[in-house]
């Protein structure tokens, strides 16, 4: 691959939180990295200028929780279909959980991944390999190698690991590696046959509920096995108030506990279910207004390190059924910023700094990737959104193949304009 | 075609206190219909309407045929087995099927919550919920009521207890959104492991103690408990039940006032109510069935486009015959 024009990113808002950047000025690209940013910079001969007033510029977003189906279901997502999504939403690299078919379990499915993102172009793509063999919650999969392979996480994601000796034995293991363990956090007996939250909204429409207690039991265990450990877990898609002050509790303690929340847990309540609406439908389930209030709050006070989108595409006929037999997950990475923006943002909860932050730095740093920073002489994975510009989502024109989205129709204000990932465009909105 | 309903009855919740009392008004002449040596009036005469029952049931299913034919609808019957959708077709492929064929209504029977709505979004033929997962069964509800309303001559102001499984009845639902609509008092009692944990939500008086039920109530509606419950750990034993929850004529002897006993059927005689009660002089259980015709009846010539105030020249024009 020849090295792309340098780009001169002219008059934006360049907002870096790694380090403390927040100011008027322009950005210049060459060779793949970004070579200065802030301040009046005249561009080199040659240089392609991008007008990029009244928007925001900033390092690329992180998704350190995505699907992307390939192996396995190649008709609803491909590495290559997801990241093109991933790019149209700013994200300039993902992870992919493993529950794919099969189960990215060993070296060779993680080589085959990263093939397929080498091949694919767009958005980074890192494999997150299993925790146990073919995400059995029985023998622990062959980690080391993993990573070896280029790996960068293990998680058994889609299925709790219930053995609390075998979370224990890995959160030890991965010290070895450094990495994280990013657990799905749902107590199996209890969230058994569960499609929504438990609560009014349930029992009016007669579906089972998933309590929260599912899940923070687990949150709990998780803490303590960390402290046992030592080893860093990270919790996956938190949706309750709860959750959020059991990982306030590990934090103040010093446990070496991480965060994520999705987008929609954000944004909507279980009322987005309205009648049988399976396009919210995923797990963990939306919950109640109480519960979005503390996530927002724990996104602002840091309780909450990361925004991780959980992009779960699957054909619409799957999503065209009865609500309990429809399967959990909805679309994400190109409705990410927007949802984010609209639900923290625009409603003054958080800063754009803080935003960005939450997307890109930290994303980055907690998982160890590249990324995450505009400094002189990081690759170049930049992301410019206008934080101002309303759309209305449209789901038959996003680059992913999924169209289960809750937010079809809906306007949000927030707009991801142009991606660069190592200095190349790899989206640039029409227009 | 918009009626007074819409074009579909999924259930109890969204409709009006005028809606229902439309409903129940318009079963009144229908009664008389099945009391006739020939059963039967012109008013559904040339309209088709499918039973589709993903789930075994005779007692609604016959009900639902009997209200049909009583109307001379043309009827076709299809169980879940036996049929393409134990080939995996889905519903929504099932259905669009059927209504190539030209259909008029469908009435469906469906172990998930929320497929009689999702059929009904989905064709235009009118539908009728005969019973979703654990969502609603409005008819049963719309039956329970008018048995109340025939015996206690209102339903403002009475005293309803919903006694059992309420977590996994969608009888109860729909007996809790009519009856409050109506302005009767709705309770439940059971065991806390079978109540929703919004309980509290949903605008009823939670009952630990059948005793306390009985002193409170006018009229109980004592649920099926599904054997299943115990294997499932929601309760210990059917003995138990029986013991604790269960309603005996020991226990209506204290009641401060007579008592109406209803139950949907079918029962489970010795677990949730003892035979001297079901066949005792408080039971209207049997009336239920009986009302059961005349409210599907009323609700297939409403959803078809009839009109409240003509549903008695309906009646008459079989007397023409």
């Amino acid at each position: 691959m020849s090295a792309p024009r340098p780009v001169l990113l002219a008059g934006g808002r360049i907002v870096d939180p790694s380090q403390q950047l927040d100011a008027i000025g322009d950005v210049l690209v060459e060779d793949g990295k970004v070579t200065r940013a802030g301040g009046k910079i005249a561009g080199p001969e040659g240089a392609r200028r991008v007008d990029c007033s009244g928007k925001v510029v900033s390092p690329g977003f992180v998704d350190v929780h995505c699907h992307l189906r390939e192996p396995g279901r190649e008709d609803v997502e491909t590495i290559a279909s997801g990241a093109r999504a991933a790019a149209a939403g700013g994200f300039t690299a993902v992870c992919a959980m493993p529950n794919t078919d099969p189960v990215t379990d060993n070296q060779a499915a993680v080589g085959f991944i990263i093939r397929q993102a080498q091949l694919a172009g767009a958005a980074r793509v890192y494999p997150i390999g299993a925790i146990s063999v073919g995400q059995r919650g029985e023998a622990m999969a062959e980690m080391g190698e993993m990573i070896g392979a280029g790996a960068v996480a293990v998680s058994d994601d889609g299925k709790p690991v219930v053995s609390a000796h075998l979370m224990r034995t890995t959160l030890e293991y991965a010290r070895n590696f450094g990495i994280p363990v990013a657990d799905h956090c749902e107590e199996p007996t209890l969230a058994a046959g569960g499609a929504m939250n438990e609560g009014i909204v349930s029992a009016r429409l007669g579906l089972k509920g998933i309590p929260g207690e599912a899940e923070e039991i687990m949150v709990i265990r998780d803490i303590l096995l960390a402290r046992l450990t030592g080893g860093h877990v990270h919790l996956c898609h938190m949706s309750t108030r709860g959750s959020v002050e059991l990982i306030r509790w590990g934090k103040d303690r010093g446990i070496n506990v991480t965060a994520e929340v999705c987008p929609h847990h954000l944004h909507l309540t279980e009322e987005a279910v309205g009648q049988y609406n399976t396009n919210a439908k995923m797990n963990p389930p939306l919950r109640t207004a109480a519960d979005v209030e503390a996530l927002q709050q724990a996104v602002k006070d840091g309780t909450i390190d990361v925004i991780a989108t959980d992009h779960a595409p699957h054909h619409y006929d799957e999503k065209e059924r009865e609500f309990a037999d429809a399967p959990n997950g909805i679309v994400g990475l190109e409705t990410a910023l927007a949802v984010v923006n609209t639900a923290l943002v625009a409603s003054r909860i958080i800063s754009v700094h803080d935003l960005v932050n939450r997307m890109s730095v930290l994303p980055a740093r907690i998982f160890h990737l590249p990324g995450g920073t505009l400094r002189a002489g990081a690759p170049a994975d930049v992301t410019v959104f206008d934080p101002a510009e309303a759309w209305t989502v449209d789901a038959t024109r996003f680059r992913t193949k999924g169209r289960n989205s809750p937010w079809s129709g809906r306007e949000l204000t927030g707009r991801v304009h142009l991606t660069l990932v190592r200095g190349a465009v790899a989206h640039e909105l029409a227009g | 075609m918009t009626t007074p309903l819409g074009k579909d009855l999924v259930g109890l919740e969204h409709l009006s206190r005028a809606q229902i009392q439309l409903l129940l008004d318009t079963a009144e002449p229908f009664k008389e219909i099945s009391e006739r040596a020939i059963k039967k009036v012109p008013t559904l005469r040339g309209k088709t309407i499918v039973n589709l029952f993903f789930e075994a049931s005779t007692r609604t299913r016959v009900s639902f045929e009997f209200a049909e034919k009583r109307l001379s609808a043309d009827t076709v019957n299809v169980a879940a087995s036996g049929s393409s959708v134990s080939k995996g077709e889905t519903l929504v492929d099932t259905a669009r099927n059927l209504e190539a064929m030209r259909i008029d209504m469908v009435v469906i029977r469906h172990g998930s919550s929320g497929a009689a709505r999702f059929l009904g979004e989905r064709i235009e033929s009118n539908v009728i919920n005969a019973g979703d997962g654990t969502h609603e069964h409005p008819t049963q509800g719309l039956l329970d009521m008018l048995t109340l309303r025939d015996n206690l001559r209102r339903l403002d102001g009475i005293r309803v207890c919903i006694c059992g499984d309420v977590l996994h009845s969608r009888v109860a639902r729909s007996n809790i959104w009519g009856l409050r609509t109506m302005g009767a008092e709705v309770a439940v009692c059971g065991p806390r492991s079978l109540l929703p944990s919004a309980i509290g939500e949903m605008g009823v008086t939670v009952f630990d103690r059948i005793e306390q039920a009985i002193e409170w109530a006018d009229a109980l509606n004592i649920l099926r408990l599904q054997l299943e419950r115990m294997s499932a750990g929601y309760i210990p034993s059917l003995r138990e039940y029986n013991r604790v929850f269960g309603v005996t004529l020991e226990r209506l002897d204290r009641a401060p006032r007579e008592l109406l006993i209803l139950h949907p059927g079918p029962m489970n005689r010795g677990v949730e109510i003892d035979s001297n009660v079901a066949d005792g002089p408080h039971s209207v259980i049997l009336d239920q069935v009986t009302n059961g015709v005349a409210v599907r009846m009323a609700v297939l010539y409403l959803l078809a486009g009839g009109r409240a105030d003509l549903a008695e020249a309906a009646q008459r024009a079989g007397d023409d015959r």
